[in-house]
């Protein structure tokens, strides 16, 4: 790091020297997060069709393969359709607002990038440390819903326009519960900085996770994020059976790719939020010698791939919601339950720390 | 302080660039031959009877207002529960108080059946 510091301060002089060196090493570690992610995405899709497939007892894709390795049969796949996603036509119909129309995609999908500059991958992996990190969060996952609207008005199709309306309604009803369920994590943190909330989780063991004390939050915030994204059995948005494929009917090629690439990235950035909100992030379940001498980064890695294979599962398990009974269990069900659960924890954090003794376990034991 | 927050900008332009490279890869490497059909409105095989710029359900204008309402109330309840070890019983019943009144619009909207989907 040094040494590159002194060659940029050769080459363009002290005030340059310093500004251009945080310029390429800001843009050294943003490549560093965004070229992981979006090969994670495009394997996502790839253990999405494989997981699914097992599940159904059948084997997925298993033909396309790296210059004809035989055992990597099937891992060619998201590449192949990558490509072959880039050579084809960009249809732009005849009614749609042009401008908006190619502006939709790239609104979707550069919220979701952009929220992971404040996502912790261990105790010093973080590219921006700011204090507002989970207001930021926030703010970012609700500015992709400005991309589905846009995309639904602009391509002036009545089936789009059907599903950016649903889209919307969906989103705003289950960031409330998600917001709410934020509360009660920020009750017992007393910090938004991300760091600081994993850091609030360290104890011996598992049991001192915000996932003990908040179960029912966790469910809330996990729960909102399968239909914040619009996934399985929250899909109505797209609903192929009744309006096609909702918001984006009238896309093709690569800017139907981008909206694709946009719906796994937030996938896996809520898998990510519920690990570090309520698994503990980095930290190992339990604090003993060969489980603490793993990287704290795997641990993260494998509590997001845990989470993630819940979303595939319940694609697999469950048939799809009806849309009133989307906005009845967003409403009328984890609403008042996380209003409930932020009065009973305030309550209990009001109790002197003589009579309420061992805080978060004993809310169950 | 502020500077924590240049990567953020930074990550936002790249995010930009990311969205936008990726069209404009797909359209300098794909075909581009429309053609009239090709270019009207999917509405599974029919001609779109109307301009899609149509009437909508006005409860989506009712949801859009209730998030508005309940996402200042979450606006106001993250500050709270940040310092709440700090200001003790009374900034707790205080808040008590204020969830107390926006409970009671809730029931009154629940009640009234702006909740209602049919």
């Amino acid at each position: 790091m040094e040494s590159i510091r002194q060659i940029f301060e050769q080459l363009f002089g002290y005030e340059w020297g310093g500004m251009l060196y945080t310029l390429a090493t800001n843009i050294t570690f943003i490549s560093a997060i965004i070229v992981p992610l979006l090969l994670g995405v495009a394997y996502l899709t790839f253990a999405e069709r494989k997981i699914i497939a097992y599940m159904q007892i059948r084997v997925g894709p298993n033909r396309v393969t790296f210059f004809g390795i035989p055992w990597l049969r099937g891992w060619g796949q998201p590449i192949a359709d990558a490509v072959k996603a880039l050579m084809k036509e960009i249809v732009i119909p005849t009614g749609a607002n042009k401008f908006l129309f190619i502006l939709a995609p790239i609104l979707t999908i550069m919220p979701a990038l952009a929220a992971w500059a404040v996502v912790p991958f261990s105790a010093e992996l973080v590219l921006a440390d700011i204090n507002a990190g989970l207001l930021y969060i926030l703010a970012m996952t609700s500015m992709g819903v400005y991309g589905v609207i846009i995309a639904g008005w602009a391509s002036n199709s009545k089936y789009a326009f059907l599903g950016a309306m649903r889209s919307a309604a969906q989103v705003v009803s289950y960031e409330l519960a998600m917001g709410f369920a934020l509360v009660c994590v920020l009750m017992m943190s007393q910090s938004l900085n991300l760091g600081d909330i994993v850091n609030g989780q360290q104890g011996d063991s598992l049991l001192s996770w915000y996932l003990i004390p908040l179960f029912p939050m966790f469910l809330v915030y996990f729960i909102s994020g399968v239909a914040e994204t619009n996934r399985a059995p929250f899909d109505v948005a797209e609903g192929e059976s009744e309006i096609v494929a909702g918001f984006h009917v009238d896309y093709s090629g690569m800017a139907f790719t981008v909206f694709f690439l946009a719906e796994y990235a937030n996938m896996i950035l809520v898998a990510t939020l519920t690990a570090i909100l309520f698994l503990g992030g980095w930290l190992p379940p339990l604090d003993i010698a060969p489980l603490n001498m793993i990287p704290g980064f795997i641990w993260l890695l494998l509590k997001i791939a845990f989470l993630l294979f819940f979303f595939l599962w319940f694609r697999a398990t469950f048939p799809r919601y009806r849309y009133d009974q989307i906005m009845r269990l967003g409403w009328k069900v984890f609403i008042p339950i996380t209003i409930i659960w932020i009065v009973v924890l305030g309550g209990i954090m009001q109790l002197p720390e003589t009579v309420r003794g061992d805080f978060p376990l004993n809310l169950w034991f | 302080m502020l500077e924590n927050y240049f990567p953020i900008l930074l990550f936002l332009i790249v995010g930009f660039v990311v969205g936008a490279g990726c069209m404009i890869g797909g359209w300098l490497l794909a075909p581009n031959r429309p053609d009239k059909e090709k270019l009207s409105a999917y509405e599974c095989g029919f001609e779109a009877f109307e301009d899609a710029r149509m009437k909508f359900d006005v409860r989506y204008y009712l949801v859009a207002i209730l998030f508005i309402l309940f996402d200042l109330e979450i606006a106001f309840l993250f500050p709270w529960a940040i310092v709440l070890d700090e200001i003790g019983l009374f900034g707790f019943v205080a808040m008590m108080v204020f969830l107390g009144i926006l409970v009671v619009g809730f029931i009154y909207e629940w009640a009234r059946g702006a909740l209602e989907w049919d």
